[in-house]
């Protein structure tokens, strides 16, 4: 039993030993050419730590999250993100859609209903879906518009109106954009809850497109309720609004489940995909209205021609002409009973 | 002119916050706002290093490239300030802040952020030097009295250094010649676009 105990105790000291003898380079780093100690041997500079991680964070007393950051140099980065890339990328986009849609119309010009006006009308869009369209549609402006001015207000509208007048504008803006939020949030779930059934992939919108989508005169594209290409804008507004939706949402209650970097990232996508949006909007909003005749009433009123839906929407037309004649012929069946 | 800026260093400092207290005092900075903070890098651990960190009144400085309002001007020392007259409180110099200097004194729930407030290198802002409407906003203008930032003046170990830019550099370097090691200027290469070669 005793030589057992001393046996380990002996593993245990020629470990202890080996272990001492493993660590000396590390001692002897930490001794300066003198013997004296060296304060820095283990300290890592600061460009190894920011080699390890774009931040140098450490430990400190106040109780907050981001205070513990001590350096992110990434700030630099979105610092060229937000002047330089974000103002060419904005205006580049929105100001080329401008001119590519003014071409459109120079070239083009407006896409006259072929056989004229009937005079006869058809619904196309319930009040109910009229106004989810149009509370979009408003806030949609309100917001490109006031987030515009956070991007492009300092280099178009403050050297007119002067620091003051555009702060408080500003300011103003700013609470409009972030309320008016809700309103656009409402609108899109709205209108993906009305149109998503139709707004499904079919087989005719590849004839539609192959048929020149309605800008070649002589030849008939096919589609129903939607087209493709207004199933293109539906998707991308679906998409595109999630994504400046949950951003925005990032954005509005900072630091809430992101840190710095978290909220550098929501800010780009959040511009980034707003002026795509804009570009797309713009082109949405030319072809509502003046791009083509007879568009423009299906939001305003509700109905449109019957010559504009069946040179735009005919399969859709044929189903709405048979749901009348089914409705008509059961009212008369029920207005006069079964001898 | 000078170019005035901060130095820490990093192997002098004792995390005594004297001059986190010392700054909140003099400005009668609002509660919850620290203009300037010290940060305990690998704490507890071998190679602890802690370093006083504020507005370091960076060249080209970020924020102030940000601000959609451009409430920001820098003076003819190299200081950093900006107008809270002006200020939307958007929190975007945060974002670009290498230091996370700018500081607001609200939630920002629905952009209820509120007036920034960073470090102003005790030099107040576009107000008259020294007026109440100055110190009511941005705190004391020791600069305007010929004196320095008062969290560098009163560092009992002088780890903390505030003042024309090749001075302080000269100091520092000094300083490592001498003890034979140095850490660095921290936040230097980021603030400035140059280091201090010893
Ligand atoms: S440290 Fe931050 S707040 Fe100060 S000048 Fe640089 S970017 Fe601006
Ligand atoms: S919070 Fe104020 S100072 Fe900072 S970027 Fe926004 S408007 Fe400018």
């Amino acid at each position: 039993m005793r030589t057992y105990l001393s046996h380990i105790r002996s593993i245990i000291f020629t470990l202890a030993i080996l272990t001492a003898m493993a660590a000396m380079p590390v001692l002897a780093q930490q001794l300066g050419p003198d013997g004296a100690p060296n304060p820095t041997a283990s300290v890592v500079p600061e460009h190894k730590l920011l080699q390890q991680s774009p931040r140098i964070e450490g430990r400190i007393d106040i109780p907050s999250e981001r205070a513990r950051v001590l350096m992110q140099p990434a700030g630099r980065q979105w610092d060229h993100f937000h002047e330089i890339t974000l103002h060419w990328l904005g205006a580049t986009v929105i100001v080329g859609m401008i001119a590519a849609l003014a071409a459109a119309y120079l070239i083009i010009g407006r896409l006259r209903i072929s056989n004229g006006r009937s005079g006869r009308k058809v619904l196309r869009f319930s009040s109910f879906e009229r106004f989810s369209h149009w509370l979009t549609a408003a806030s949609f402006v309100v917001l490109g518009l006031t987030g515009l001015n956070i991007t492009f207000g300092k280099i178009v509208l403050l050297p007119i109106i002067g620091p003051e007048a555009f702060s408080s504008m500003s300011e103003a803006a700013k609470y409009v954009h972030n309320y008016v939020s809700a309103a656009f949030v409402i609108g899109l779930a709205l209108i993906v809850a009305l149109w998503i059934k139709d707004n499904l992939p079919r087989n005719v919108d590849i004839d539609w497109v192959k048929q020149g989508g309605g800008f070649i005169r002589s030849k008939h594209a096919p589609s129903g309720r939607f087209n493709a290409g207004e199933k293109l804008v539906f998707w991308f507004a679906l998409g595109a609004g999630a994504a400046v939706i949950i951003s925005g949402c990032l954005l509005i209650f900072p630091f809430y489940v992101t840190d710095i970097a978290g909220m550098q990232i929501a800010q780009v996508v959040h511009a980034v995909i707003a002026v795509l949006f804009i570009a797309v909007i713009i082109a949405h909003i030319y072809i509502g209205t003046l791009g083509m005749e007879g568009a423009f009433e299906a939001m305003a009123t509700g109905e449109v021609d019957l010559n504009w839906a069946k040179e735009h929407h005919d399969l859709w037309l044929e189903e709405q002409l048979a749901k009348e004649r089914l409705a008509a012929r059961s009212g008369q069946s029920s207005a006069v009973p079964a001898e | 002119m000078a170019r005035v800026k901060f130095l820490c260093d990093a192997d002098r400092c004792i995390e005594c916050n004297a001059c986190v207290t010392a700054c909140k005092n003099e400005h009668e900075v609002p509660w919850g706002i620290n203009r300037r903070r010290v940060v305990t890098i690998n704490d507890g651990k071998p190679g602890e290093r802690s370093v006083s960190m504020a507005c370091m009144h960076c060249t080209d400085a970020p924020c102030a490239a940000v601000c959609p309002v451009s409430c920001f001007y820098t003076t003819a020392d190299g200081v950093v300030l900006h107008s809270k007259d002006l200020c939307i409180g958007c929190g975007y110099c945060f974002y670009a802040c290498p230091f996370g200097a700018p500081q607001y004194p609200k939630v920002g729930n629905f952009g209820s952020r509120g007036k920034m407030d960073k470090c102003t290198y005790c030099a107040g802002g576009p107000e008259d030097d020294s007026s109440p409407a100055e110190y009511a906003k941005y705190g004391a203008n020791r600069l305007a009295e010929g004196k320095l930032p008062i969290c560098a003046e009163m560092c009992s170990t002088k780890s903390l250094l505030a003042g024309d830019g090749a001075i302080i550099a000269e100091i520092y370097k000094e300083r490592v010649m001498k003890r034979g090691y140095g850490s660095g200027a921290w936040g230097w290469t980021t603030a400035y676009h140059e280091g201090i070669a010893v």
